[in-house]
């Protein structure tokens, strides 16, 4: 049966050319980078190969990266390891968090983490009907004890694009503000897992201090990823042990991956023109094609949003289902529905966009990749239709 | 390790081709049980039959709006009681649904939950019209 992946955001294959250059370093060049010798000097070098391409594709200085398991751990390290600082500065002050209502779920249960455990106040901000934070809401809810602000670059259910550089540019006033009244600079985080493929992550022009990223969902392998923070930024690491990434995550260096991650980065610099303009018109096509059936929308419009992401709510079907009889078809997809999330809740981006629970649970993302072609799309516009309406004939009429 | 996060090949299967699906013209009896925290929405229809002073089912159709278990429990309900005597029909527990299914993830447990509730709900509907 031909198989038809449109799941790239929840991940991706690693690429052939990513695989052969993290090959060597399972058996030849296995040795530990800590260790002086020549086999750990290789690793060594290995390491700080790759640590130089993520510098450059981000525009930073290789001293600025951080290697971790995934964007899930960057994302940890970086906010919990801003409050420890806050409280060695200052042990009475209880810091403050703006993060966004939609943020992936590493950043709000870290952030819940953070709450219950009184470490720190948290403010979600609201998102409009496009799923968009609204920058002068940032304004309204800044205080003294604000430490950091964390807004993801792109939603990884709906694809909308936030605002990153407005965002950027109302902390560095608000911080020349606190400069002058000797209050500390408030810091600005943000995940950028869904971007990286597709946009301008150079961190100098989005003017963010911290940034995180998962290498799988860029053909890199799954457990790799990084966390950029500007120099000057102090944090204290999550993981105690050795004195691996500049005392800053303890642990065995994970090399193959980090160099996968790296090689991955490198070819995203080559590609991107070409894979953009191809999947902006497979993107275009499955949204027309798709909006044809009775019924559906697009979720939060086609302004602002990545070139690979797509979702739809489809009147009167359950999510879920839909999935499933796509996969018996041979089509990959995911929902946002309450029965696909294992705790019975609709999503919060939808929830959090003005959707109600029962448009919601008609949640349907397709996400594509690079290797994605017409023909693919033209077997999902002509499979769905069929799918969306056996299913429409199975439910009752209220 | 047992995998149950995800389906058995029975759910699968009863997704694929759902059996008695569809609405029974003048019901003997009739539910419709929904389940808002899923989403879920089922609907059965039963069809009464008297044969030598006992009651049976002698038609049972379903309709459900909701998710692949939704589904899968509310088409294996009626392979379960068609022309079976009511009384025996109106034992069926939610846990028999679920094995009928070759087992079903904890999270989804409360489909089979709700098909059971909608036949017993039909079965109601029933004795009340038979009642008056």
């Amino acid at each position: 049966m031909r198989r038809i992946y449109l799941d790239h955001a929840a991940t991706t294959a690693v690429s052939a050319e990513v695989l052969k250059t993290m090959k060597p370093y399972f058996r030849k060049h296995f040795g530990n980078p800590s260790e002086p010798h020549q086999w750990g000097r290789e690793s060594k070098v290995a390491i700080e190969q790759a640590r130089e391409k993520a510098a450059v594709f981000l525009g930073a200085k290789t001293s600025e990266i951080l290697f971790t398991s995934g964007a899930t751990e960057a994302i940890n390290l970086a906010h919990k390891g801003l409050v420890e600082v806050s409280y060695k500065e200052d042990s009475d002050k209880i810091p403050h968090i703006i993060t966004s209502s939609i943020e992936h779920k590493a950043v709000i249960e870290t952030c819940k983490h953070l709450e219950r455990l009184k470490l720190a106040k948290i403010t979600y901000l609201p998102v409009d009907k496009n799923g968009l934070v609204k920058t002068n809401d940032i304004k309204k809810v800044v205080k003294p004890e604000t430490l950091l602000v964390s807004v993801m670059y792109v939603n990884n259910e709906m694809g909308a694009i936030q605002p990153i550089k407005e965002i950027s540019k109302l902390i560095k006033k608000i911080n020349l503000a606190r400069f002058n009244s000797h209050l500390p600079p408030i810091y600005f985080h943000t995940d950028a897992t869904q971007a990286i493929q597709y946009l301008d992550c150079r961190v100098a022009e989005l003017g963010v201090d911290l940034l995180s990223l998962s290498g799988h969902k860029f053909y890199a392998p799954k457990g790799v990823g990084l966390l950029y923070f500007k120099k000057g930024i102090s944090l204290i690491r999550q993981q105690d042990g050795g004195e691996q990434e500049n005392h800053l995550r303890a642990g065995t260096e994970n090399i193959p991956y980090i160099v996968g991650l790296g090689k991955a980065l490198e070819l995203i610099t080559e590609d991107r023109q070409q894979t953009l303009r191809k999947i902006n018109n497979l993107k275009e096509k499955l949204i027309s094609g798709v909006l044809k059936i009775p019924e559906v929308k697009l979720v939060g419009g086609t302004e602002k949003k990545a070139p690979h992401i797509v979702s739809f709510l489809v009147k009167g079907v359950e999510g879920e289902a839909m999935m499933l009889l796509l996969s018996e078809k041979g089509i990959a997809a995911s929902s946002g529905s309450a029965c696909t999330s294992g705790l019975l809740e609709p999503s919060h981006v939808l929830l959090a966009m003005g959707y109600r629970p029962e448009e919601a649970h008609g949640s349907l993302r397709f996400s594509l990749g690079k290797d994605n072609t017409k023909e693919e799309i033209d077997d999902v516009i002509e499979a769905l239709p069929r799918i969306i309406e056996k299913l429409r004939k199975m439910a009752p009429k209220l | 390790m047992k995998i149950n996060q995800f389906y058995s090949k029975k759910v699968l299967e009863h997704l694929r081709y759902p059996r008695n699906m569809g609405e029974i013209k003048n019901p003997d009896g009739v539910a419709t049980v929904g389940n808002p925290v899923c989403g879920d929405i089922m609907r059965l229809y039963i069809k009464i039959e008297k044969k030598k002073g006992k009651e049976y089912i002698k038609d049972v159709k379903f309709q459900t709006l909701g998710c692949g278990a939704a589904i899968a429990t509310s088409s294996i309900i009626t392979t379960m009681v068609k022309d079976k005597p009511l009384s025996e029909a109106e034992k069926i527990t939610n846990q028999a649904i679920a094995e009928a299914l070759g087992g079903l993830p904890p999270v989804k447990m409360h489909c089979s939950l709700l098909a059971a509730k909608a036949l017993q709900k039909a079965i109601a509907n029933y004795r009340q019209k038979t009642k008056k």
